[in-house]
Order: C-alpha cells, then structure tokens, then sequence
C-alpha cells in the first residue's frame, strides 16, 4: 500500500491538478471571501447541517461543496458535526411535521450569535410539498430566517453564493438570544 | 411495460390472500409491493423465474385484512404503514406499533377514512434487548453530517452491536395524499422528488406507469434519452458513493478523486439536459429536452475521461491492503436474506440475487441494448463495493450504444385522455434497485391514487441484520455501503 502512496505522491496526479482553476467566477467569490470572513468574524464559519424532511437532492449538492471544484473549506466554511460548534445552521427541505422539533432542537442548542439559512425551494415555504398533512412548511414557520437559497435543488455555485451573502452581512443581525 | 401490459391484475378474497402469504413464505413468489387504496390493499407479486408481475387486490370493507407479515416479514413495515396511512388492520400482525405516523400530524389514517388528532408526538417504544452488560446507543434524527434524518438504536455489549433498530419516518411528506387528485404532470414533478438521487429513475418508473395505463409507446429516440439520463444518474451516484464508502473507512483520496469524476458526470449532465441531476427531464410521454450534437459530443470526452481517470482509482483500492481490511468481511448480508426480502440492486446483487429489472423486465431500451449484471455472493461492504465498480463499466458501455445508435425523430407524444379509468405499472431499475410505481388514472387523466415504492423499503430491514455482530464503529461503513434512501423509504 505505502508503494501505491508513494506512486500517487511522485506520479502525475490522477486527475488535473486545479479543476477550478477554469471558473474565474469561483475564483472571484474566493477572493471575495477571504476578505469579507475576515473582516465580519476574524476566522472560518462554522456550519451546521439538518435535513427537516428533503427529498435528498439538496444534499447532493451540499456534499459536492467540498469537492475539489468548489472546496468549500477554503472559502473559510466548514461542517461540523455538533451544534454546539456552530455558527450557522443551514436547512434543507421541508419541515415534516415528524422533523419541527429535532430543528427547533438543533437550532437551540446552537450558541448565540448564530444565522440560519434556509436552502432549496422547499426550505422556503414547503415548495412542492406545501399543504400536505405531514408538512408544516418552510424552514420560518419553526425558527427565524436569515437568508434564503432559491433553486431546487440550489446548485453548488448557488450555495455559495448564498453563503457569501450571509458573510457580507453585519454580524449584528444575528439570533442573540 | 407499456401497450400489451405484461402484468395481471386479480381480485382475490381472504383465503387466496392467505395462500399468497404462503407463497411468499415459502419462496415461490417474492414480495415487490404493498400498499393501501380506497377500501382494499394491493401486493404486487414478481415470479423472478418468469419474471412475471402480479397485483393482487383484496377487498377490506370491514378495514381488515390477513397479515401477510405474520408468515412473511419482508411485508411488515408495509403493513404498519397501511394501517397508518389507511387505518386497515392486518390481523395477526407481530408488530402494531405505528411506522410512520408519529403522532405529530393533526390526523389519523390521512389517506382513509381520517380523523383529527392532537399531534403531541409519543415515545416510542423500541424492542428491548436484555442480557448483562448491555447498553444502549440513541442515534438521531439528526446526524453529525450531510445525511438525511432517521433515528437508530443500538444495543450493543462493549464495541459489539448486538441488535440495530431503525426507527424511520422523519421525512414523511405525505406524497401519495399530495398525488390524489394531481394532474399527471403535478404528479411527475412529485414523483422525481420522491429520492432525489433517484430523480431520472422515479421520472422514467412514473412516465411508464402513466404510458401503461394509457396504452401509450413513446418514440425510440425518447427511450434512449431516458436510458442515457438514467445510466448518468447510476454512475454518478456509484462514483459519489464510493469514493464516500473509502472515506468511511478513513481513505480521503478516493473519495477526492471519485468526488472529482462525479461533478464532471454531473456538469456534463448539466450540459446536455440543462439541470445537474437532470429533475423533470423525463415526462409522461417522452423527455422534455432533446441532446444536440455537442451534447453528443461532450458524452463521448466524458466517457473516455472516466474510462482513463477511473481504473487507476479501482486499481488503487484493490491494491490498498489497510482499506480491505475495513471492508471485507464487514456487514455481511446473506444470501438467504437477500433472497427473502427480494432485495434488489447493488445490494441484493453483491449477495447473490440475480435481478435487475432491467434484464428481467428488460423494458425498452434495454432489450435492445447489450450489458451484462455482475453479481457477487460474498456480501459484505468489499462485495458491494465491487458491484458498484462494475456497474459503472456496464453504464458506459450503456451510454456508448445509446449515442452510436440514437435515431433522430420526437422525443414526445401528446397524453391522450381515455374517458374511463386506467391503472398502470411499471418496475425500474434506480441505481439503488427497482422502483416500483402503480396508478390509477381516471377518465380526465387526474390521478385517483398513485404508490411509489422505493428500493430501500426492502434493504433497510437487512441493514439491521447485516450490522449484527460487528462492531458499533463500523457502522457508518455498512451503512453507506447499503445507502438506504430516507426520503424514498418515508415518502
Ligand atoms: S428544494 Fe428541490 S431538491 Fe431541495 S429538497 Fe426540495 S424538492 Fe428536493
């Protein structure tokens, strides 16, 4: 195995060596960024996940955030796995009914100050679920919004584009409580 | 499935259901579906040495119907979803605790004869396990990652699990009672966002479906579309998966480099149908966009990428002894399992079931179109890691047939309304397994009641018996290795 390694290191890579290189639009919102995380917070923010109910699309487009073409980490995101460490909590779907609490859970146990987005048509009001007896609605009707990704599901480029425009914000609007 | 409709239809009463209960039991038939409709229960019935369908209907005027469950278990979880959603009890039942009713919407049975309900939520009960130095692990509904919600507990002794429990159902949505009384077209939408990752799959199952019940044949260029979308979708999802699967087993350079040819599949994707996982592009009566030429061309550089990019990283986790070590002999599936549940897809294959709907049914493309299924008898995570290598080699082999053979001419026909009520079926392989969708249209082309039944519904059980005996730590690598869909599953 350590020869494989070894090959893999002294070898020409696999793939190219910068699949982003060619997306001066990437490239843009990377430059953009490093600024502006730095400025607003002075580090990386850190992301929370939860699926109140999607049809999983949505995931596959966060999951694609970290790979080599968007690379989510060296915009200064990153996922983490309890709520406790997290900044921002990012919703995905409709909120089933079998969901609310698990998200009002997870939402509260986040420490102040602390955003919420809320990504994909569904996360909005419902979308193409909305009406339905298990669902309650969009990700507003359990905890407060502050930004909205559109798009179903939002492609990565949308998403970070999203996030993005949640860094530009002021810290201030913040959930404090 | 569509025009001559290969498949029987039989009203049977409470003694030849319980025949059928029989059959399955004993192997004769396997269970491929299950489902409430106004006033009677439906089993979809597949004879694999045939590969015949069957839907048998029951009648439950008095809302009670014989457990199939209480001879055959791969039918309980069925069973306990009809008595939520319908309120028909099936009798004899070995469980009747609610699945995916939590007690969290305002109603009861919402798709029967419904009543309101407070939607307090309730505890539930899971099984007990006792023994000395046991001890329970919650896991969920919220897990540490990019995962869809469900809940599992485990009772294990030290690092040993010694049973799983799942407990589902976060992310009912209440699709079928959103269906009722959809327009075909309302309905498509829904239907490609049953399991996302399974979009084109559930589009193509749902467009048969409608195409059957109306007796409809689509024009052959829309039907190697479809099978182009639908074997993008597979390799994407197989590549995503297993560079996922090595990363489970602490291996981030594969799944780096799968990750990398996944996104190429998806932009490509992109390219020719003008949405990444290419939702909506498969309608009732054909696609709804056609491929140009560079389209075309742009498939033809994607193959030959993969097929250089992609035997160097098979080559990579063949020869990497630390991340066998992690997969074989994990989470062993047995074949006799495999078999009972009627487990399909990459799982059910890599333990020894040979079924793929797309030979078995073998619906149109592929009749015409030459692959081969690999199957696989040993089971574990390493075996169904290997089927899904290979399935990729099988898709591109697909798609080169697909863009060398593809005729020019429409890509849809028009849904013609028949003025009486319809029913249609069809069986499709996802890249997780065979979707199956029934429906019944009426007159107008409205829909009366529509069932999607995910592959999962059929794989999930088994992660539960897989787990057992191996340590809690490898958990997430048998569950990623068996990639349950929540959303299809929940509905
Ligand atoms: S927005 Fe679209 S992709 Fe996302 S969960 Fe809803 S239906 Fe699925």
């Amino acid at each position: 195995m350590r020869k494989t390694l070894l090959q893999g290191l002294i070898r020409r890579p696999l793939t190219e060596p910068a699949p982003q290189a060619g997306d001066p639009e990437l490239a843009e919102l990377a430059a953009q960024l490093s600024q502006t995380a730095r400025a607003t917070l002075g580090r990386s923010l850190a992301i929370r996940h939860v699926d109140a109910g999607s049809c999983n699309a949505c995931e596959l487009e966060l999951h694609a955030l970290g790979n080599a073409f968007y690379d989510l980490e060296r915009f200064g995101f990153k996922f983490v796995a309890s709520p406790r460490h997290a900044d921002v909590l990012l919703v995905t779907g409709p909120v089933t009914r079998n969901m609310a609490e698990a998200l009002r859970r997870t939402y509260d146990a986040m420490p102040a100050p602390k955003w919420v987005v809320a990504a994909g048509g569904c996360a909005l009001d419902g979308g193409i679920f909305a009406g339905s007896y298990a669902v309650l609605g969009g990700v507003a009707a359990v905890v407060p919004v502050d930004l909205h990704i559109p798009g179903c599901p939002p492609s990565p480029l949308t998403l970070l584009k999203g996030l993005l425009a949640l860094m530009m914000r002021a810290p201030g609007d913040a959930e404090e409580s | 499935m569509s025009g001559d409709q290969p498949w029987r239809s039989r009203a049977v009463d409470a003694k030849a259901w319980a025949r059928i209960a029989d059959q399955l039991a004993q192997g004769r038939r396997t269970l491929a579906g299950l489902w409430g409709d106004a006033g009677r229960v439906h089993a979809a019935l597949l004879d694999e040495g045939k590969s015949e369908l069957e839907i048998a209907t029951l009648a439950c005027p008095s809302g009670q119907f014989p457990s199939i469950a209480r001879r055959h278990a791969p039918a309980l979880r069925l069973e306990r979803a009809i008595r939520d959603l319908f309120g028909f009890e099936p009798v004899g039942a070995p469980d009747d605790r609610r699945w995916l009713d939590h007690c969290r919407w305002l109603v009861r049975h919402p798709l029967g004869d419904y009543t309101d309900w407070a939607g307090e939520g309730e505890t539930y009960a899971f099984l007990p396990a006792e023994g000395e130095g046991l001890h329970q692990i919650p896991v969920g509904p919220v897990h540490a990652g990019i995962i869809e919600p469900g809940h599992f507990r485990f009772h294990a002794n030290g690092e040993t699990v010694v049973r799983l429990e799942e407990r589902l159902g976060y992310t009912h949505k209440g699709i079928e009672g959103l269906m009722a009384g959809a327009s075909i077209g309302n309905a498509a939408n829904l239907a490609g966002r049953i399991s996302g990752d399974s979009t084109v799959a559930y589009s193509i199952a749902f467009a048969r479906a409608v195409e059957a019940a109306l007796g409809l044949e689509i024009p052959p260029r829309a039907h190697l579309l479809r099978a182009l979308m639908a074997e993008l979708e597979r390799i994407a999802n197989h590549l995503g998966d297993i560079g996922a699967v090595c990363n489970d087993a602490s291996f981030a350079l594969m799944h780096a480099h799968c990750g990398i040819l996944r996104e190429r599949v998806l932009r490509q994707s992109n390219d020719c149908f003008g949405h990444r996982l290419m939702m909506d592009k498969v309608v009732p009566g054909g696609v709804a966009t056609d491929l140009d030429p560079s389209g075309v061309a742009g498939l033809r550089s994607l193959i030959g990428r993969i097929r250089k990019d992609f035997p160097p990283l098979v080559e990579l986790y063949d020869e990497t002894a630390s991340l066998q070590d992690r997969t074989v002999g994990t989470g062993i599936l047995t074949a006799d399992l495999a078999r009972q549940y009627g487990c399909s897809g990459f799982v059910g294959r890599a333990s020894g079931r040979v079924f793929d709907a797309r030979k078995a049914i073998a619906y149109p493309p592929y009749d015409a179109l030459e692959f081969e299924v690999p199957v696989l008898i040993e089971g574990d995570v390493n075996a169904r890691l290997w089927i899904r290598i290979r399935e990729v080699e099988q898709s591109l082999r697909l798609i080169e047939q697909i863009l060398d053979g593809l005729p020019s001419g429409e890509t849809t026909i028009e849904l013609e309304k028949r003025g009486e009520v319809r029913e249609g079926l069809a069986l499709v392989e996802g890249f997780r397994g065979d979707i199956l969708v029934w429906l019944r249209l009426d007159g107008e082309g409205w829909i009366g009641r529509c069932h999607l039944r995910d592959p999962s519904w059929f794989q999930w059980p088994l992660l539960e018996a897989a787990i057992e005996g191996n340590i809690v730590a490898d958990f997430p690598l048998c569950n990623k290795s068996f990639n349950c869909s929540y959303s299809g599953h929940d509905l």
